[in-house]
């Protein structure tokens, strides 16, 4: 069985089908991306892993659960974390704050011994902030991380936002447009940084992304969708010399 | 110009930052223990006045400030808080045992009022809770066998450690038993904002989307919210019930809920320090008012008029002037004079600016 499983995911809003009759699977290990034109039911798709809506049809399996069967917030218990299109930090917090709330599903203290911060909460705390620390590291962030969310750049807050992700200690991460409004350089970062994050964290990517640069760069596999269906699923290169998807996709970029 | 280096992580972990922060709020705390020796009894009630406003100002904090849930209802926990307490306390307990136990059963109270109300978002809830504001004048009055209705009831002296305390015949002791209270308040609400719950609530009130990413249970966090914030404000309301010595239906009424959401706007959402700086706002606001009419009626001649809601009109302009220029309250202001002294001479003037922020509409897509 394979890693992540949709299998004939239908979800309609209204008279819009977001997403028809889609099936796809990921494997563990590979940098899965998914392109398509606007609209084409991509960021949806994101939002059907992590529970926001419920399809009209089908089954997503993710490591052997059921997701379907799991709360919105259960999700990140299995090892799912996400980033978001459009950026949804906690705006009023420090990039430090940020990434220790992504430590949330590791918790083991409860209100009480919270109320009076025993020595384990204690212990708790310094091991979060450690493990927080080395994502700091890794993603070059030290320079922000007193700075509040609601002052930073908009490249930093798209890291910010990776660096909580990986906060959760995630199996799979969804990254949905990474790259978005980055400039070459940042781009550039974020392409080495997807690299390491499956490379020397082990850490599944699933991605969507319009810069095909990064998406032949980085991913194994590419699903081409257009208007919530599957177009072609291939290696970067069998996806973008598909006819279907030079049609649909590419057509308008040449 | 201070520099605070960090070579630790305990010195982000432990409540204060460095020595020098330990110290002073040490010193404040020497001050608070020291003003019944210093100030007349009239300020030192109404010091304890503005403390106990403190307690229950960070008892809508909670929920407000850092879960960034609004609640036109709080005086019904007040009520509830007060109302409990007494009752037991005729019911043969211990003060010691009826207090705590008004705050816990106002808290779980307030917990299972929030179950249907956590649907609500934004001003929908703040309706919501003024509704229960408004009801409760009627389900005190309905209560009569237990809360004495219309007539009211009158506060006993308490035993605290053996001593008799009352708000008239020993001011001392009652100050020093709410200042207790205010301590293991802040106390607790510190350690909970420094805990994996207290960045649940922030996140839950900047986006509930990704808190729910994160594994964040959205509703079962915003319920626990209201649970702390209802038994805080339960324990502030026994604490105004005892100090006001006598209270009926009418005492906790909806002005009550609007003024202390008020109150924390004005010190400033989303900080312990902003309850106590609002608290210090509407404790004093009678007396600057009343000397300031003074003031006005002897240079301009005239007596006294009696001006019907000058009090609140004032409060209400002061709140709009906050919102308009000072969006982060007295607390805000604060911590921009002091980062100037602290940065002196490189503060820049649009330190604090916000950035312009992103529509939050179509934010999944
Ligand atoms: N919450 C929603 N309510 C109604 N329509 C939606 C919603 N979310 C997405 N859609 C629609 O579903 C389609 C797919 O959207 P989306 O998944 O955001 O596309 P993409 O991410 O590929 O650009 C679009 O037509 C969009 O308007
Ligand atoms: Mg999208």
């Amino acid at each position: 069985m394979s890693f992540l499983e949709l299998k004939d995911v239908t979800l309609k809003f209204g008279g819009v089908t977001a997403v028809d009759n889609l099936s796809f699977s990921v494997e563990e290990g590979e940098v899965f991306a998914i392109v398509g034109p606007n609209g084409a039911g991509k960021s949806t798709v994101f939002n059907l892993i992590s529970r926001f809506y419920d399809p009209h049809n089908g089954s997503i399996k993710f490591d052997g659960h059921d997701l379907l069967k799991s709360k919105p917030s259960g999700v990140a218990a299995f090892g799912v974390a996400r980033t978001f299109q459009n950026i949804e930090l906690f705006d009023q917090a420090t990039v430090l704050e940020n990434l220790l709330v992504g430590r949330h599903r590791h918790r083991q203290s409860n209100f009480l011994t919270e109320l009076f911060f025993t020595p384990s909460v204690k212990k708790q705390e310094v091991q979060n902030r450690h493990m927080v620390e080395e994502i700091i590291d890794f993603l070059d962030l030290q320079a922000y991380r007193e700075k509040r969310i609601a002052g930073l750049p908009y490249g930093v807050r798209k890291v910010v936002e990776v660096a909580r992700a990986l906060a959760t200690d995630p199996k799979l991460l969804l990254l949905d447009e990474p790259a978005s409004g980055l400039s070459v350089e940042e781009t550039t970062d974020m392409r080495w940084w997807i690299d390491d994050i499956r490379r020397q964290m082990g850490i599944t990517v699933l991605m969507v992304e319009h810069d095909m640069g990064l998406v032949s760069g980085v991913s194994d596999r590419v699903l081409a969708m257009a208007d919530g269906a599957k177009l072609a699923l291939g290696t970067p290169v069998e996806v973008q010399s598909d006819p279907a998807v030079i049609e649909a996709y590419l057509g308008h970029v040449a | 110009m201070r520099i605070v280096f960090k070579t630790d992580y305990m010195q982000d972990i432990r409540p204060w930052k460095d020595r020098y922060q330990l110290v002073l709020y040490l010193l404040l705390l020497t001050l608070m223990l020291a003003a019944p020796f210093v100030i007349d009894a009239f300020y030192l009630g109404e010091l304890n006045n503005v403390l106990i406003w403190a307690i229950a100002g960070m008892g809508l904090m909670v929920l407000t400030g850092h879960t960034g849930q609004a609640s036109l209802g709080h005086a019904a926990f007040l009520a509830m808080g007060c109302y409990t307490n007494i009752i037991l306390m005729e019911q043969g307990l211990p003060f010691m045992l009826a207090f705590p136990l008004a705050g816990i059963i106002t808290g779980l109270v307030g917990m299972v009022i929030a179950i249907p109300a956590l649907r609500l978002h934004g001003i929908y809830l703040a309706i919501a809770t003024m509704a229960m504001s408004i009801l409760v004048d009627d389900i005190i009055v309905l209560t009569e066998p237990w809360t004495g209705g219309v007539g009211g009831k009158y506060a006993p002296s308490v035993n605290v450690f053996g001593i008799m305390i009352d708000r008239w015949g020993t001011p001392r002791e009652f100050y020093y038993l709410t200042l207790g209270v205010v301590v293991v308040v802040t106390l607790g609400y510190i350690n909970i904002l420094r805990a994996p719950l207290g960045r649940s609530f922030i996140a839950v009130r900047d986006s509930e989307v990704s808190a729910q990413a994160i594994g964040i249970d959205v509703a079962r966090t915003k319920a626990i919210s209201f649970g702390i914030s209802c038994a805080i404000t339960g324990l502030g309301g026994a604490l105004m019930g005892l100090f006001a010595g006598a209270f009926n239906n009418e005492t906790f009424s909806v002005i009550i809920s609007i003024e202390l959401l008020m109150m924390i706007v004005i010190g400033g959402l989303g900080s312990i320090h902003g309850a106590f700086f609002g608290a210090i706002v509407i404790g004093f606001l009678p007396q600057f008012l009343s000397l300031s009419k003074e003031w006005v009626g002897s240079v301009f001649g005239g007596s006294n008029v009696a001006i019907p809601g000058l009090e609140f009109g004032v409060f209400g302009m002061i709140l709009i002037a906050f919102i308009l220029f000072e969006p982060m309250g007295l607390y805000g202001r604060w911590l921009k004079v002091r980062t100037f002294f602290e940065l002196f001479p490189f503060y820049r003037k649009d330190m604090f600016k916000r950035q312009k922020s992103y529509l939050k509409t179509e934010r999944l897509r």
